[in-house]
């Protein structure tokens, strides 16, 4: 049986990959990518707390309920990265410091 | 076999993630993004989770994945730009200050993960002392649908006009300006 803190040390490692690839990307899709990392980490962590509340399966259900609001995440936000793509000709977030079209 | 099962995909998630970040070119990014999202499928499977496993390869593999590579061809003249533009950033971090970063925060996290569990919450002991986790022989997936439709209909309803109101609001967003 796998104890707890290895479930918790694997996830601390994704999340902090995750964390550098929102810090250090230029591109918005990989920006994106780091918060679809640093949200699987959680999952992992939702998961593995879980195995100790079976009355309440608490754990698995968020951990569903996670993964539904990481694909609207994605969706809302893979839109309007292509609508900034249409307006500016590029993804990179330092170069969209405009309001104003 | 079981603790070595599970170092092997911890080791595939973890050096495939940091191949992801550190790799220049977008495209082989994402692939490996799709490596990441099947080893953590398979940690899941450890932590006796098989439903969440396969809604995991469903959802992120089939619709999110091909939803970001999508993306990627439709915005494709990035890829060179990213190869070249490390002058002018303001901000976004540079590259040894944000890892300078995220290894602060990981040795954070680990020095709190370890320190709790020195002292569990007491639910979990009592759940341990009587024996009722979860065992790879419960039946997983009829517990869940039973909690989905009692105990917790409330944010199942919830999450599905959420989850409703964010696709109707991304293909509003996403439709072309002269359309309307």
């Amino acid at each position: 049986m796998i104890t707890l803190t290895h479930f918790l040390l694997v996830s601390a490692c994704i999340f902090c990959i995750g964390l550098y690839a929102v810090l250090a990307k230029r591109n918005a899709i990989m920006i994106l990518v780091g918060i679809e990392l640093m949200i699987n980490a959680s999952i992992l962590n939702f998961v593995a707390f879980s195995r100790y509340d079976k009355t309440n399966y608490g754990g698995q259900i968020f951990a569903l309920f996670a993964i539904v609001l990481a694909a609207a995440a994605v969706a809302v936000g893979l839109a309007i990265i292509l609508n900034v793509y249409r307006q500016f000709k590029t993804i990179n977030p330092q170069n969209i410091h405009e309001l104003k079209d | 076999m079981e603790q070595f099962l599970f170092y092997a995909f911890a080791a595939m998630a973890i050096l495939s993630a940091l191949l992801l970040v550190s790799i220049r070119n977008t495209a082989r990014a994402l692939f490996l993004l799709f490596i990441v999202l099947f080893a953590m499928a398979g940690l899941y499977l450890f932590a006796l989770a098989d439903f969440v496993a396969i809604t995991q390869i469903l959802v992120y593999v089939g619709g999110v994945l091909i939803l970001l590579i999508f993306a990627f061809m439709l915005s494709n003249k990035e890829l060179l730009a990213d190869l070249q533009s490390t002058s002018q950033r303001f901000m976004s971090l540079p590259n040894w200050q944000s890892m300078s970063l995220s290894l602060a925060f990981l040795a954070v996290l680990v020095y709190s993960f370890i320190a709790w569990t020195k002292e569990a919450p007491e639910w979990m002991a009592r759940a341990q002392a009587d024996g009722s986790i979860l065992s790879p022989t419960d039946d997983n997936i009829q517990t869940l649908g039973l909690k989905f439709m009692t105990q917790y209909i409330l944010p199942f309803e919830i999450i599905s006009v959420f989850l409703m109101m964010a696709l109707i609001g991304a293909a509003h967003l996403s439709r072309r300006e002269g359309s309307r």
